[in-house]
């Protein structure tokens, strides 16, 4: 691989946010990954989201499992730390993680093999747990890492790069994410950042687990014809239901939008999602009826896009297990230990 | 000859019948009369209508171990019968229901044996069909305090306190005891020539099981998570953090919990939540059995070579599947010791009693944090989930937990360069930080062993070759680190190694082989890798017996593997049945290599 230092040197015109950040500060190492790779466009809208939503780097923690995906957290947001964990645990990782310390932001990043086939264990109980984070599938339909196999996101029928057809019916993650109680579900395109960034900033802001299924074309083995994860395919079946744009309290601008179709959702930390219906039938804060349009678009052969699901005012893993407010890592030892005393009326229990 | 404190006796019920508590009560009774106790719990994997043993041992001369045969026994189960008659002692006592006829084949002449219609006792006395069942054990425990002449008012204070707040149930228990007592007492030999008396042998020792010890232990070391997935034996680790730390850990005015226990959805989880904590600052610990060792492989691997602290309690077992998860074993020592792939090897503390549960895991959150790596408890089944009596648990106010290296945002502002693994200090050990720290130092990405010292990719064949000889220099330092062995020099000829719950009878052993001529001095390991009082140890033997609960001599390999010791050096005695090893059994194992080898006895030798 190479690695390449970026120069320290500032650009004069480099665009600064809130906190005096330029999105160099929000990058990292230059990404291994094929030229082309949809991952590394999910990963560019990382960096510009976190810019824009200006939190300083090192108050995320990226973590990951294994394979393609699941490298690209070497780059971005070099100043934070990260976790290159094992195949299909990084759900384990995150939560205990979080467990230690509530007030970082937590990133992870997946893909289909780490999420839906050797993952898909710990995929479904993270969300039962509701840990706090922003969980970014990149969802390619193939493990690229070990040349080219299905994984069980691929669609039946479609075929591979040889011209093999898929035998297996598709795991659908956005389905599963709505069912087991995730508070946000989406689904994205990585070749369109318009609707990625701001799902990706109200996804990090939104208190409780918040889902992103992107939809990351595989350059080398799963982009051809007969491939329903090819940039074109993708972009002939996209049918955007949920535009996000999310404002920040502190901006005046208000966000263009039509009388009757725009509705404002409040963000625990004060800031509201307004949300742009482009279909007139869509409520995203209904579990049933979104799971049900998901699923029907999916037998139309249709890949719903946006924000397809929304839970104001979720709880958290914290919030269920009432743990005090101090991070676990930041406790005292005086709050940990109860002390001889106490210990000599558990022997007197014991006797 | 009347004998005092000094019995084993054997309760032989089915389980889901209400038994456990009354022979706990049994028990604890002999106990706050000061007589030295040890019980043992041989239960089936069921919940309702196997069979199911409970042992108590008392014994003023303290020999713990569990004994092929009992001098009492109380057959309260006929699908058992047989075997429970088999199992006494000649000479001893057998306590059974006379209300129906048993089979005189098995009747055994050298016996006493001491019939009690407990049934017809019950019927006449209580309606309530539940009671009926519960309270034929309370019986028995009272004909029990006639029969051994054990004092009476300590039955019925321990009834009153147990059933504290439920006080409709208190009466209705002590009428039980009296049933029985005083049926024994107008019909039946009273005492028996096994008897107890009260004592002053106890001191400030309390009663109680391995696991709630470990757990006490994990609280006082400051452990925040407990992650976890059920398995017996291990299961009343975390039954027992959660008991404690909702007492210990919680504020009293927002009644918000300085702990979290999550059951994870398997044992791959659970582990995979420590290292996620214990990679974010936070003290964690899981705690399982051996099936869930075989699940950690992967993730403990991991912590290896990423550096990251993690504390497991393994509570051995036997086998895999359904194999015997109630019985007890020294198994899974190797796939410990190198759990994982690719070059791994863990330290591992052998705790023997509970005060050393205690310790070893308060003790093992600081190791780990010092040694930037997992920390693994083993104790077993015979020790987790039997109460035994034991030194009170101690902690001194003054002692400060070792978070190990870690660096702040000052330590940070003082570095020109980070690089997470490099040895700075010689020992093998790099600085850790924890992410949020600093804006624009010390962070680094996590991985597997495919990095240089400043934790950047490589796969560089120099970079991998140079972690990994560091690693190894990391192993010196643990090695300087870890409790050290237990020695006991007897002037004898030859050694006995032994580790964990082998200690039970190993004074009982080494007495009864002393009295046959042979003395051995011993060598208790209390942790691996191995101390240099280890290899002196084994060096000053020409002959050494070494004890284990397992089929294949796993220590004898790690003793080989670490210290390079010839394997031909050890006499294994192996026992690997599932209950706790006998001292009977490493006596006549040890007496009949000297007798096939003729081998001069000690006292031979000076005669």
């Amino acid at each position: 691989m190479t690695f390449v230092p970026k120069p320290a040197a500032r650009h004069p015109l480099l665009k600064t946010n809130e906190i005096g950040l330029t999105r160099r500060d929000y990058e990292a190492i230059v990404s291994t990954l094929c030229a082309g790779c949809g991952h590394d466009s999910v990963s560019a809208a990382v960096i510009q989201a976190c810019h824009e939503l200006s939190i300083p780097p090192h108050q995320f923690a990226k973590v990951s499992g294994i394979g393609c995906s699941s490298k690209t957290p070497s780059y971005f947001l070099g100043n934070a730390h990260g976790f290159n964990s094992v195949h299909g645990r990084m759900p384990s990782i995150a939560t205990g993680a979080y467990l230690a310390n509530k007030e970082l932001k937590y990133i992870g990043i997946s893909g289909d093999g780490d999420s839906a086939s050797i993952g898909l264990g710990q995929f479904a109980h993270i969300i039962r747990r509701k840990v706090d984070m922003c969980y970014i599938v990149d969802n390619n339909g193939t493990y690229g890492l070990t040349k080219g196999q299905f994984s069980a996101t691929n669609d039946r029928g479609s075929t591979s790069k040889r011209g093999v057809p898929n035998l297996y019916a598709p795991i659908d993650l956005v389905s599963l994410a709505i069912q087991l109680g995730a508070s946000f579900v989406a689904r994205s395109f990585s070749g369109d950042k318009q609707q990625l960034i701001p799902l990706i900033k109200a996804a990090v802001l939104h208190k409780g687990f918040a889902f992103i299924d992107v939809i990351s074309p595989c350059v080398m083995f799963n982009n051809h014809e007969g491939s329903t994860k090819s940039y074109s395919h993708v972009r002939n079946h996209t049918e955007p239901v949920v535009d996000a744009n999310l404002i920040m309290p502190r901006d005046e601008i208000a966000v263009e939008y039509e009388e009757g179709t725009t509705i404002s959702v409040p963000m625990h930390d004060g800031s509201e999602l307004h949300l742009r219906k482009l279909s007139d039938s869509y409520e995203p804060n209904d579990r049933v009826s979104a799971l049900t349009y998901v699923q029907k678009a999916q037998e139309e052969g249709e890949i719903v896009t946006g924000l397809l699901f929304l839970e104001e005012d979720a709880v958290d893993c914290h919030d269920i297990l009432g743990t005090t407010d101090t991070p676990f890592n930041g406790l005292a030892q005086e709050s940990l230990c109860p002390g001889a005393e106490k210990l000599e009326q558990i022997n007197d229990s014991l006797r | 000859m009347t004998s005092f404190n000094e019995f084993v006796i054997r309760f032989a019920n089915v389980n889901g019948s209400g038994s456990a508590s009354a022979n706990g009560m049994f028990a604890k009774a002999l106990f706050r009369m000061g007589i030295p106790v040890t019980t043992r719990n041989i239960f089936p994997s069921n919940i309702q209508g196997l069979p199911t043993w409970f042992e108590v041992r008392a014994s003023a001369r303290e020999y713990f171990g569990r004994r092929d045969k009992v001098d009492i026994m109380v057959a309260m189960n006929a699908e058992t019968y047989k075997e429970d008659v088999d199992r006494l002692e000649s000479g001893g006592y057998l306590i059974y229901d006379s209300t129906r006829g048993r089979p005189r084949e098995l009747n055994r002449d050298d016996v006493h044996e001491i019939g009690i219609p407990i049934t017809k006792l019950i019927l006449s006395e209580f309606s309530d069909p539940k009671q009926r069942q519960l309270f034929k054990n309370i019986v028995y425990v009272g004909a029990l305090s006639a029969l051994l002449n054990m004092e009476f008012d300590v039955l019925t204070s321990m009834v009153a306190s147990q059933y504290r707040g439920k006080d409709k149930l208190i009466q209705p228990n002590i009428r039980a005891l009296e049933l029985g007592r005083n049926y024994a007492l107008k019909y039946l030999r009273c005492p028996m020539e096994v008897q107890v008396k009260s004592d002053d042998l106890i001191g400030d020792r309390i009663l109680v099981d391995g696991n709630e010890a470990a757990a006490l232990g994990a609280i006082y070391g400051g452990a925040t998570l407990c992650a976890w997935y059920p398995i017996t034996p291990s299961t009343s680790v975390a039954d027992a953090f959660e008991k404690h730390a909702s007492r210990l850990r919680v504020d009293p005015n927002t009644k918000k919990k300085n702990f979290a226990i999550i059951q994870a959805e398997d044992e791959l989880s659970a582990i995979g939540m420590v290292i996620g904590a214990g990679w974010n600052g936070a003290r964690a610990f899981t705690a399982t059995s051996g099936p869930g060792i075989s699940l950690m492989n992967e993730f403990l691997g991991l912590a290896y070579f990423a550096e990251v602290p993690a504390v497991v309690f393994d509570v051995q077992r036997a086998g895999p599947s359904t194999g015997m998860p109630t019985r007890t074993q020294q198994s899974d020592i190797l796939s410990v010791a190198f759990a994982s792939h690719g070059d791994t090897k863990h330290p591992i503390l052998l705790p023997a009693t509970p005060k050393e549960c205690f310790d070893f895991a308060a003790d093992a959150f600081d190791l780990a944090e010092r040694i930037q790596s997992p920390v693994i408890v083993m104790t077993d089944l015979e020790l987790g989930m039997n109460q035994t009596l034991s030194d009170p648990f101690q902690w001194d106010d003054a002692r400060q937990f070792d978070r190990g290296k870690v660096l702040d945002f000052e330590d940070l502002e003082q570095i020109e360069r980070y690089g997470r693994y490099v040895d700075v200090d010689g020992d093998g050990i790099g600085y850790r930080t924890l992410p949020g720290t600093h804006p624009t130092k010390g962070s680094f990405f996590t991985r597997g062993s495919s990095r240089n010292e400043w934790a950047v990719y490589t796969e560089d064949a120099q970079s991998y070759i140079h972690n990994m000889d560091r690693l190894n220099k990391k192993w010196e330092t643990i090695r300087s680190l870890m409790p050290q062995s237990d020695v006991e020099h007897r002037n004898g000829r030859a050694g006995i190694i032994y580790y964990g719950t082998t200690a039970t009878p190993m004074n009982e052993s080494i007495g009864l082989l002393d009295e046959n001529g042979i003395t051995l001095n011993s060598m208790r390991i209390r942790s691996y890798p191995f101390g240099p009082e280890v290899v002196e140890f084994i060096d000053a033997h020409e002959k050494i017996f070494l004890v284990e609960q397992n089929r294949d001599a796993q220590m004898k390999s790690l003793l080989s593997f670490d210290l390079g010791v010839d394997p031909k050096k050890f006499v294994s005695i192996l026992y690997y049945g599932g209950f706790s090893i006998s001292a009977d059994y490493i006596v006549d194992r040890v007496t009949e290599h000297y007798i096939v080898n003729k081998l001069p006895r000690l006292r031979e030798v000076e005669s």
